[in-house]
């Protein structure tokens, strides 16, 4: 997709997603205009800032026709074919660590986007790989759970027990 | 002005106190390193690590924040300079001057300059700011909810005058922070607000570090992976002591570009939309001008070097006034340190001068030493740096990316917030592809439930006149200021227009 496209085509799902807003608060009945004795109604602010985004996204499809932003004359790719494969998998690594977060928990999970992440992207040799591996899980227990007392996600239940029946060791020793 | 010696005397006090002062030189040593990684800068740094600060009281963790802010102000110069590419975008115009020095087998005097410079801008502009502060503070206690009002629509007004970028992109960058600000309970009624899809975690809202970590976070990491294709090239720096001390001497050189550097910068940070960014360009703009040897500008002066990095120093507190005396934040990353305070219980604005200032007078003492922690940090350690520097991208990122997850899950304890961050993210790194500015968001959406509320309880007061707005004097005066600002690139555009005319004929 070139550039020149990818633009106009942000252009009509910024005004899609301004127009959705509007319909949002319309439909969930807020009021829109001034309530005597109570002064504006709570859906004045989002509706007519949304009213806003819309004619700012109208605008800027306007100018694509009139070819006046750079974008719009530009047919260089929008995401290079070089770039897009570093870009999509980081992404989707991501997304992957997010649900893995919630099945196996926060810090298998972790170890196997390092282990992806150094070894399988990075090519790094097996020793930073596991020195990422190893020492990433220990570093956010020391930071999260014990410096700052937060209970990151276990995920299901057998993984949770695991976890405790590790964490157990912490209480009893320390 | 006893009072204000005596003031920071107390903060200067404070500063020295061992948890604080810990703070200054972490602060610092974080700044330094997530200032000199490309592509990451002071506001990255400052978003994925604010959720870690809680770990400590809100003085230390400002403190150690505004250090993180200073210090990797420092460090970018280290990426421009070693590496070519800048380290954060306020050090690009360093990079013009810092990378023929370099080719040329100067790295080490480039960085000699740099920090001399970054020290005396940070010096002039904290002396400036502890002179400005409290009479602009004692000014601001006049404010009702119409100038509070008033102030926020000049703040973004400088966004569409002054920041550059295209302006129906800059005007929807603005109104979807302020919108998304909404999420949740109305403020005033109690009313739940936009629940999309009738999920509950809606009515929680969409807190501003969800959409700070995901545009400076994931997004800045995406975007850095793209522009460097995960690698880097870098360039041999020798440092001997000799050779550091003969550095030194050469400050005459560059002072005079320093000096402008510095005031400049400080002026120009405090604006809202310019910052420590169009503040570097300017200030090298200004020094070629008046250099008796423009020409070599570009191909390794050592004032090209000295003075946006003069500046860019300058500018970080500069953009601090605003924020600690008005409560209106004069950059992204001071946004996100405003953002941070209201989770620390603190009002910002400028009451804190008089409910807080414990916490306002360690923060401006904390400045002080920060300066001299940071030089100092910055001229030993210059060789670990560069070693930091060679390190992968696949290594940095994975670690970024983390720090990203968990930082949001730590300040809201949702996983919800964490795929928003990712989709805003993602969306985030879409958007500024295609030249939508994405800072106006972040500091719109630290500023929505703050402008909402001030807007309402004006128009609650007046009983719904809006003249309210312009029957104030110092109202008024703001809101013609934004109107000049808003009309500045139109006017811009008329004036070239007649220019040109004339030529033609």
């Amino acid at each position: 997709m070139t550039t020149r496209t990818a633009e106009l085509l942000m252009g009509f799902a910024t005004l899609l997603v301004s127009l959705g807003l509007m319909w949002n608060v319309w439909s969930d009945g807020l009021r829109i205009d001034w309530v005597d004795g109570r002064g504006p109604g709570a859906g004045v602010w989002p509706f007519w800032l949304s009213l806003g985004m819309a004619l700012a996204s109208l605008a800027t499809i306007i100018r694509w026709f009139q070819g006046k932003t750079p974008e719009s004359q530009s047919l260089e790719p929008y995401i290079a074919r070089e770039t897009m494969f570093l870009v999509v998998v980081s992404a989707v690594s991501i997304l992957v660590l997010l649900l893995l977060m919630t099945i196996i928990g926060t810090y298998l999970s972790l170890m196997a986007f390092m282990l992806f992440y150094v070894r399988f992207l990075g090519r790094h040799s097996w020793g930073t790989t596991m020195a990422f591996v190893i020492g990433t899980p220990i570093f956010v227990y020391l930071l999260f759970e014990v410096a700052l007392t937060k209970y990151l996600p276990k995920g299901w239940p057998i993984f949770e027990e695991g976890f405790l029946w590790l964490d157990n060791f912490r209480w009893q020793y320390f | 002005m006893e009072t204000i010696l005596v003031s920071l005397a107390g903060g200067l006090l404070q500063a020295f106190e061992p948890l604080n002062l810990f703070m200054i030189f972490a602060g610092c040593l974080a700044g330094l390193l997530v200032g000199c990684m490309p592509g990451l800068g002071s506001v990255n740094g400052v978003a994925i690590l604010l959720p870690v600060t809680f770990l400590v009281p809100p003085t230390a963790a400002i403190i150690f924040l505004a250090a993180l802010y200073y210090g990797a102000m420092y460090g970018g110069a280290i990426s421009s300079i070693t590496l070519g590419i800048p380290g954060a975008s306020t050090a690009v115009a360093t990079v013009f001057d810092g990378r023929p020095m370099a080719q040329a087998g100067k790295a080490d005097k480039a960085l000699m300059a740099a920090a001399i410079a970054s020290f005396i801008g940070g010096t002039v502009s904290i002396i400036l700011f502890t002179l400005f502060a409290p009479p602009l503070a004692a000014f601001a206690l006049k404010f009702g909810p119409q100038e509070e009002f008033a102030l926020m629509l000049l703040a973004f007004a400088t966004f569409i005058g002054l920041g550059g970028d295209d302006i129906p992109k800059t005007i929807f960058s603005i109104l979807l922070g302020l919108v998304m600000a909404a999420i949740g309970f109305d403020i005033i009624s109690g009313q739940p607000r936009m629940i999309f899809f009738d999920m509950v975690e809606f009515q929680r809202g969409i807190g501003f570090l969800v959409l700070a970590i995901g545009i400076y976070g994931i997004g800045e990491m995406l975007w850095t992976l793209e522009s460097t294709k995960g690698k880097v090239q870098m360039h041999n720096v020798t440092i001997t002591w000799a050779r550091m001390k003969e550095n030194f001497g050469q400050i005459k050189e560059y002072i005079n570009s320093t000096w402008v550097g510095s005031f400049l910068g400080f002026f120009v940070g405090t604006l809202p939309a310019a910052g420590a960014t169009p503040a570097s360009l300017m200030s090298y703009g200004l020094s070629k001008t008046f250099s008796k040897d423009p020409e070599s500008f570009g191909k390794g002066n050592i004032s090209g070097v000295a003075a946006p990095e003069a500046a860019n120093n300058a500018a970080s507190t500069g953009s601090m006034l605003p924020m600690i005396t008005l409560g209106i934040p004069g950059s992204p990353t001071t946004a996100i340190l405003l953002g941070g305070m209201i989770i620390w219980g603190l009002r910002p604005g400028p009451l804190l001068f008089q409910e807080s200032p414990d916490f306002v007078w360690g923060l401006i003492g904390s400045m002080y030493v920060a300066n001299f922690a940071t030089v100092l940090l910055n001229i030993a350690l210059i060789p670990v740096f560069i070693r930091v520097l060679a390190m992968p991208f696949t290594l940095l990122t994975p670690i970024i990316f983390v720090l990203c997850v968990l930082g949001v899950f730590a300040t809201t304890d949702r996983m919800f917030d964490t795929w928003i961050m990712l989709i805003l993210g993602v969306g985030g790194y879409l958007l500024r592809k295609l030249n939508y500015p994405v800072a106006p968001a972040v500091l719109a959406i630290v500023l929505g439930p703050l402008a909402e509320r001030s807007l309402r309880q004006s128009l609650i007061s007046s009983q719904g006149d809006v003249t309210t707005f312009i029957t104030r004097p110092i109202s008024l005066t703001c809101i013609i200021l934004a109107i000049l600002l808003m009309s500045y690139p139109l006017i811009q555009r008329m004036m070239r227009r007649r220019t040109a005319e004339p030529s033609e004929n």
